[in-house]
């Protein structure tokens, strides 16, 4: 498996979490979407983009301009003074040949690249369903439901038969929200 | 549909085993009455199930079900929000201790642990539990929607009384006849048949078709039909092998106490016949029927009997006289006609011809029986005195029908059924008993049955009189009720390892004779040639 370019940083690491800037301002993997750094697995669960220097807000730029792309072409600078940041909630990590779906003993380190895992890489990833109970109990900065339906749904694509997977997702979300009907049925109808 | 139904969840000894479904097993592939085995683990089980069921874990989903019609949404949460359950009720033990290794199916004393997988029983399980055709066993019929053949073990049938039961025009005469045959090739048992409608000797009726063959067409070298009616035998074109007639001297008091209620006596009737018997000897029948009334009056006044109960047992005696089989003399001795061909291995079908009346028949079968009985008694106690096996009678089967006229609880001590039910075949002699309203018959007579099989019933007090002293009386009493109105039956007791529900064999096309003849020990020969005779 050829290592896929990197996209971005660790610059914050917990045990539950870790936050990434982007090197390319936008270059944001999409909300749940298997990351990796290092030994450690994480779902994207919430991005951002905003100036670098914390408390300067960007300004409007744009009254002059025919188009959003030449707002960003009059003013090069720009790229270099916004940053693109995501929060990934952590789901496994490679502990040896085994792959974890539960919490790793330690947190991601600061500066670890971080990859965009690919179809392969996420089809193995997904052949369990621990992950769902972790995501299930996180605190994250979107609702759950939201978050696992768009994981599922973006792993269901690295599958051969997306919809068998997605069934049997489906079942295990059924199993774990056996008592909370309502959820399960707000998830469900997101998958497809 | 796949083998494995799903696990045990819950389980109590009495009230039964439940049981999740696995989600791609749809419940309404579950069948009441289908058969399931269970792997515990130390043990397996075998059971029935006997409800099916629809959960939901969480009860908002009924609260706002959700959109079914999204074929994705049903099938994530078929087996896992939504769920069928089966409600199993374990019979059996049929692997995995030694006990049932050594001597086979076992009642259950314990239940599977939690989670133990549920599958639908296989063959080889089915086989295990209803048995094999073989020297001894008997395909009777099948259990209910299901292939495999229900094979009764005749030998261990005949060891105690038994019964067969349903409402009219349940299939009881057909199963008695199917029961027969078994008995005829694949015990050492014999038959007497009490035949109160002419339907087991040469042909017998069905509804909405021609007649169908009686034994004696079957088995012709092994069956021999008797008469009391020669002229409705001939009518019949019934080839008979004796004509029974009854002599007034064989007629006892007893006989006629069974017949109070029948021929509507008072108490103190039936005891003047005893007391005639006493002053007049033998010939006392005779002599109160053909006498005339002053000598009658002469003999009332030298005996404390009272006119009115004098005359109430003279008009019964009449009604008894009047029987065209009762003659003054009888020249030939029936009983022992009857016992010489017991003794040969034969069969005997009594007919009853046009005396349909119920006095008829209680009068012959308890008058006749009872004399058998004694010689049976006699023959086995010399047989025990000597020590030899070989003077044991063969072992006899007395078929009875409209048995709770013989046996309710006034009459079953006095005749001579009563006697043999409860004497649980010391004598070699054991009974076959059918009957409408088995309501009416003595419940301690009742509980001597070794078997019953029972077809439909409807009457509330005849269900629970067959299923009095059952275990799981309430779930076989929802089998009983959903029995079809013909040719479906639930037998159980002694015979069978567990309650089966079951659709006995079909009987009257000239496949089933041929299948029936087949069974037999000596088939392959007998039957062929049987059969060339039969239908050419
Ligand atoms: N095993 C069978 N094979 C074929 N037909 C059957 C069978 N059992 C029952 N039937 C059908 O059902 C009808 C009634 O059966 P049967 O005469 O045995 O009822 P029954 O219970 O003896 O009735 P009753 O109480 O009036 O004597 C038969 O005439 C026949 O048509
Ligand atoms: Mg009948």
């Amino acid at each position: 498996m050829a290592e896929p370019a990197k996209i971005a940083e660790v610059i914050e690491a917990g045990t539950a979490q870790f936050a990434a800037q982007c090197y390319e301002l936008y270059g944001l993997p999409p909300l749940g979407s298997l990351v990796r750094t290092g030994d450690t697995y994480g779902i994207v669960a919430g991005a951002a983009t905003s100036s670098l220097e914390p408390g300067r807000r960007p300004i409007a730029r744009g009254r002059d301009e025919a188009t959003e792309e030449a707002v960003y072409q009059s003013s090069p600078q720009l790229s270099k003074l916004l940053r693109s940041e995501f929060a990934a909630a952590v789901v496994g990590y490679q502990d040896g040949d085994a792959r974890r779906q539960y919490l790793p003993p330690y947190p991601a380190r600061i500066h670890g690249f971080v990859y965009l895992c690919q179809p392969d890489e996420v089809r193995e990833f997904s052949r369990s369903f621990g992950f769902l109970n972790i995501l299930l109990n996180a605190s994250l900065p979107v609702p759950a439901g939201e978050l696992i339906a768009a994981a599922l749904r973006r792993m269901s694509r690295a599958h051969d038969d997306p919809r068998a997977f997605l069934v049997a997702a489906g079942k295990e979300l059924a199993n774990l929200l056996s008592a909370d009907f309502i959820t399960l049925k707000n998830i469900l109808g997101r998958l497809q | 549909m796949t083998a494995r139904l799903g696990i045990v969840t819950a389980a109590s000894l009495e009230k039964g085993v439940d049981v999740r479904l696995d989600s791609p097993v749809s419940v309404e592939d579950m069948v009441v009455g289908r058969y399931v085995t269970i792997e515990g683990r130390q043990r397996r089980f075998f059971g029935m199930i006997t409800d099916v069921s629809l959960g939901v874990t969480d009860p908002h989903l009924a609260v706002s079900p959700p959109d079914v019609a999204d074929p994705f949404i049903a099938e994530v949460l078929t087996g896992t929000s939504t769920f069928g359950t089966i409600h199993v009720t374990p019979m059996l033990t049929i692997g995995g201790d030694a006990e049932t290794v050594l001597e086979g199916p076992q009642p259950v004393k314990t239940i599977p642990a939690h989670f133990s997988a549920v599958n639908l029983a296989a063959e080889g399980d089915m086989d295990l539990v209803f048995g094999e055709e073989d020297k001894q066993r008997f395909n009777i019929g099948n259990p209910l929607d299901m292939e495999t053949k229900l094979c009764l073990d005749l030998e261990e049938f005949v060891k105690r009384s038994n019964g067969i039961f349903g409402k009219s025009g349940t299939g009881k005469t057909f199963l008695t006849r199917i029961l027969l045959i078994g008995m005829l090739q694949k015990s050492k048992a014999v038959n007497l048949i009490f035949d109160m409608h002419n339907e087991y000797g040469w042909s017998g009726t069905r509804e909405g078709g021609p007649p169908v063959k009686g034994l004696k067409q079957l088995f012709g070298s092994r069956v021999a039909v008797f008469t009391l009616d020669e002229e409705s035998s001939r009518r019949r074109k019934v080839s008979t092998d004796f004509v029974v007639k009854i002599g007034f001297d064989e007629i006892t008091p007893e006989d006629i106490a069974i017949l109070r209620a029948t021929l509507n006596l008072t108490e103190l009737a039936v005891e003047a016949a005893y007391q005639l018997r006493k002053s007049l000897g033998k010939d006392w029948l005779r002599q109160v029927l053909q006498r005339s009334d002053e000598e009658l009056e002469e003999l009332l006044k030298e005996s404390s009997i009272h006119e009115s109960s004098f005359q109430s047992l003279k008009r019964g005696l009449g009604t008894i006289g009047r029987l065209g089989f009762v003659v003054p003399e009888a020249h030939e001795d029936t009983v022992k006609h009857i016992l010489d061909c017991l003794d040969r291995g034969l069969n005997v079908v009594l007919e009853f011809g046009r005396y349909r009346e119920i006095a008829a028949y209680l009068l012959v079968a308890n008058m006749l029986s009872r004399r058998i009985y004694a010689r049976y008694q006699q023959r086995m106690e010399e047989a025990i005195a000597a020590d030899k096996e070989a003077m044991k009678p063969r072992p006899l089967v007395i078929t009875i029908e409209e048995a709770h006229k013989f046996l309710n609880p006034e009459v079953a001590g006095k005749t001579i059924f009563g006697t043999i039910a409860r004497e649980m075949r010391k004598y070699n002699v054991s009974l076959l008993v059918i009957d409408q309203r088995p309501s009416g018959i003595d419940e301690e007579v009742m509980s001597q049955l070794g078997t019953k099989i029972t077809c439909l019933l409807d009457n509330e007090k005849d269900i629970d009189s067959v299923l009095a002293g059952v275990s799981g009386k309430s779930e076989l009493k929802s089998v009983l009720a959903r029995l079809a109105p013909k040719q479906q039956a639930l037998i159980f007791g002694h015979a069978v390892p567990m309650p089966v529900a079951f659709q006995p064999r079909e009987y009257g096309s000239a496949q089933s004779y041929k299948s029936f003849l087949d069974a037999g020990p000596d088939a392959a020969g007998q039957a062929e040639k049987d059969i060339e005779e039969l239908w050419g």
